[in-house]
């Protein structure tokens, strides 16, 4: 199975690249302006859904991830001027070595310590920007400057590029994480998830495995930083507020936490869900103090909904239709609800 | 052993099916751009105007009968309180304007979106507003750090990016950035002309500085400096938004002996200054920059802060004496003209609201972009109104020239003197203007400043 499985998942990534491509042309710039940001927001989301479905650690920083991440990629681009792969590649391993940081402090933290420690750093780290402003330039912060590709021609429009090259990144990072989930780590991850002595007592270095679940989010969340820093053409602290954080470990529950399909399902509320409120209540000529709130309630109402009907997620609601149709889903990744809850069973044998 | 696989196929297909989704929600709203605009309203009225050539969709977001502009404000977040007010003031003036024959017949439809004062969120609405609902124009775009994250991107679109809502001098790049001016007072002439005052009134006394930790803050230290001898200079403390301790600052101004504090700080924070100065039994002369300082605001502000600290005081009591500068008329100043035009307006269309500073913000700013509308002529392109703002506007509602030219992109040039007097800003000596230069001398405006037309309405 594992020898075909490979494969199968490279196909599926490259069916789902041509039909992105083949959207992004026929759609305007603004829908590919959201193609990038959908994969922006799955690239961090993946990786935080693996940290937290899997290895059952929590992250209230990932934010904090992705503003390093981002000013790497800033700084980079702004002095050096290196190609964005490259750049993408350092910013990944600049968060990466951040994440094993972090990682160190956080195996030895559980439930409600590990979230207050990762808030701390969603909350503080940001705030570096303010106190070294010649580098980081405070709150104006740091411009980023991405054009297309000299043999896409002058014409090709940027929006498309831009859905092209977050799109690219968040399939490999998909693929990726889909083989790691699947590999020997993986296994070691939801061991160290389900029983930690269980999973010591069986050879697997505890500490090891938790701090390898935080290289690896925080390497997504770098990559996601650097996508969102060449999109937006700015890098400024007021982008990573807490909130970023929060959205981000939002999107990985709805969606369905440990399942990276939730982490897609996620993204394309958190990203959709507010511009679409918007439309509707600017174009029923509600009051500014009311329509201006309507994103912000839509928001909390899919999120209780959701969390109502499907303590799964999406994903999980995505498996119980398939279920009715007699689709077996025996093979998707098995459920990790919450970080703490036990399996309902093991997977197939 | 066979293990429970995880991801595969099926997380692939599901990114299938998440981008044929977007596909989806775009067939719903990004069809003809005019189409939709151009059924909201119908101005009945252009027929009246001059009856010269035929009305036609001359740029993007002009149709027959219709103006779209767009903006980013922080509608919710922590910039929301107070500046939430000034789009929807706007909208009433605009929706004043089209109830009195519009824009050469056109309406103005103002679509404001929420960027909740973060910067992605910013580039997310301007991008929706641009490429989707195609505006003709971005107008008053709130913030220094929101705004930076589009102006390249507007610049590079060539959508005209006119008069943000932000002092930073920034806006003044007509070489790299030609597509965006300036409105407000910028904080360099603002702290020139402020510093100019305290180093007359107040020689020789010990002068304390409180800013914020920004370039709002340092470009109106950059401007105080320029006047003040920097050996009265006593203590130089900033403030970070998001840190509300303010007590050290406070301290530190107070061991300094400073006897003039000069604040270039954000309501709350002028708010937070003046009540733990009370706390530390300190009461130098407060100087506060007019961002904050907006007399209705600051008064409400102290007294919900003292209120949360379990002490009660009288806002109004506390803001007298407070010395400041406006570059529009004060909201009190009944008999001015504009003040009075812009009070009927407000009843009319934005009730609601209070009759504050930024309600008269958001008025004085509309009534500038239609100013410019009228004299970009009747079938505009875009580089019509970035060409008919850079020929220079007329003076309106604020108290000195505009700088506009092809070479300066910076908007009001001056500013008066005023004392806050039972939560009422009054005017102290003639208006000043200068430039944005370390040398630029400071001037009395001779000018007369103009009335408000008796029809509220711009002549082109």
């Amino acid at each position: 199975m594992t020898t075909q499985s490979t494969p199968r998942v490279l196909a599926a990534a490259l069916a789902t690249a041509v039909v992105i491509a083949l959207l992004s042309i026929r759609l305007n710039a603004f829908r590919d302006y959201q193609i990038a940001e959908i994969a922006i927001e799955v690239t961090a989301v993946a990786g935080l859904t693996i940290l937290t479905g899997l290895s059952g650690q929590i992250s209230l920083g990932n934010g904090a991830f992705m503003a390093i991440g981002a000013y790497t990629t800033a700084l980079l681009l702004l002095h050096l001027n290196w190609p964005f792969i490259v750049v993408l590649v350092v910013a990944a391993a600049i968060t990466a070595v951040a994440g094993a940081v972090v990682g160190v402090a956080a195996a030895r933290l559980h439930g409600p310590y590990l979230a207050g420690a990762t808030l701390l750093l969603g909350v503080a780290l940001p705030s570096l920007a303010y106190a070294y402003p010649g580098v980081f330039g405070a709150d104006q912060g740091l411009n980023v400057n991405f054009t297309t590709p000299a043999f896409l021609g002058v014409n090709f429009p940027l929006t498309r590029w831009e859905a092209w090259v977050c799109s690219a990144v968040a399939l490999v990072t998909l693929v990726l994480l889909a083989n790691l989930g699947r590999s020997r780590v993986g296994r070691s991850w939801r061991a160290v998830r389900d029983d930690e002595v269980a999973a010591a007592l069986a050879g697997v270095n505890v500490a090891r495995a938790r701090v390898l679940a935080f290289v690896v989010s925080a390497a997504c969340a770098g990559m996601a930083g650097a996508l969102l820093a060449i999109v937006t053409g700015l890098v400024a602290p007021e982008a990573f507020s807490i909130t970023l954080s929060i959205a981000l470990l939002t999107a990985a529950v709805i969606g369905g936490l440990g399942t990276l399909p939730g982490a897609v399902w996620g993204s394309l509320v958190i990203v959709l869900v507010p511009t679409y409120a918007t439309d509707v209540a600017t174009s029923h000529g509600l009051s500014t103090s009311v329509a201006s709130n309507i994103p912000i309630a839509a928001y909390g109402a899919v999120l209780i909904l959701v969390m109502l009907l499907f303590p799964q997620g999406i994903q999980g609601a995505v498996r119980w239709l398939l279920g009715l149709f007699g689709i077996s889903s025996a093979r998707t990744w098995r459920t990790a609800a919450l970080p703490d809850a036990r399996p309902e069973k093991e997977g197939t044998q | 052993m066979k293990r429970s696989l995880p991801l595969r196929a099926p997380a692939i297909a599901v990114v299938a099916a998440a981008a044929l989704a977007v596909a989806a929600c775009s067939s719903g709203s990004s069809s003809s751009p005019s189409s939709g605009a151009s059924a909201t309203t119908g101005a009945s009225s252009g027929a009246s105007s001059s009856s010269s050539a035929a009305l036609t969709a001359s740029a993007p977001g002009i149709t027959p009968t219709t103006i779209t502009i767009g903006s980013h404000q922080p509608l919710t977040g922590p910039a929301a309180p107070g500046y939430s007010e000034i789009a929807p003031a706007s909208a009433a003036y605009f929706a004043y304007v089209n109830a009195h024959g519009g824009v050469y017949g056109r309406d103005i439809d103002y679509k404001y979106l929420d960027d909740a004062y973060n910067p992605t969120q910013t580039a997310t609405v301007v991008r929706q507003l641009v490429l989707q609902d195609n505006v003709y124009a971005i107008f008053d775009g709130l913030g220094t750090p929101t705004h930076l994250a589009v102006e390249s991107f507007l610049n590079a679109q060539k959508v005209p990016d006119v008069f943000v809502a932000s002092g930073c001098d920034c806006w003044d790049q007509p070489t790299t950035d030609p597509e965006t001016f300036g409105w407000q007072l910028d904080y360099i002439r603002e702290g020139k002309i402020l510093g100019q005052y305290v180093a007359k009134h107040f020689a020789g006394k010990k002068i304390g500085y409180f800013y914020q930790d920004d370039e709002f803050g340092m470009d109106g230290v950059k401007g105080l400096d320029d006047e003040i001898p920097k050996s009265d200079v006593v203590s130089r403390q900033s403030y970070v938004p998001t840190n509300v301790n303010v007590a050290p600052a406070v301290a530190a101004l107070r061991a300094a002996g400073a006897q003039v504090v000069i604040s270039f700080s954000i309501p709350a924070f002028t708010a937070l200054l003046k009540l733990t100065s009370l706390k530390l039994g300190f009461s130098p002369q407060l100087v506060v920059s007019n961002v904050g300082s907006d007399p209705i605001t600051l008064s409400g502000l102290l007294e919900s802060f003292a209120k949360q600290g379990g002490a009660t005081v009288n806002g109004n009591a506390l803001t007298n004496g407070i010395i400041t500068d406006g570059y529009a008329p004060s909201v009190g100043d009944t008999s001015n003209s504009w003040t009075a035009f812009f009070k009927k307006v407000h009843d009319q269309y934005d009730a609601k609201a209070p009759f504050d500073g930024n309600v008269l913000y958001g008025m004085a700013v509309a009534y500038t972009f239609v100013q410019a509308m009228l004299k970009a002529g009747r079938n505009p392109t875009r580089a019509d109104l970035v060409s008919a703002i850079n020929s220079g506007l007329a003076q309106g509602p604020v108290v000195a020239p505009y700088a506009y030219s092809s070479t300066d992109h910076d908007g009001v040039t001056g500013a008066y003197i005023g004392v806050i007097n039972n939560g009422v800003l009054t005017q102290q000596g003639s208006v000043l203007t200068t430039d944005t230069s370390p040398t630029g001398a400071i001037a009395t405006y001779t000018g007369t400043e103009p009335q408000a037309p008796a029809s509220g309405i711009p002549s082109p």
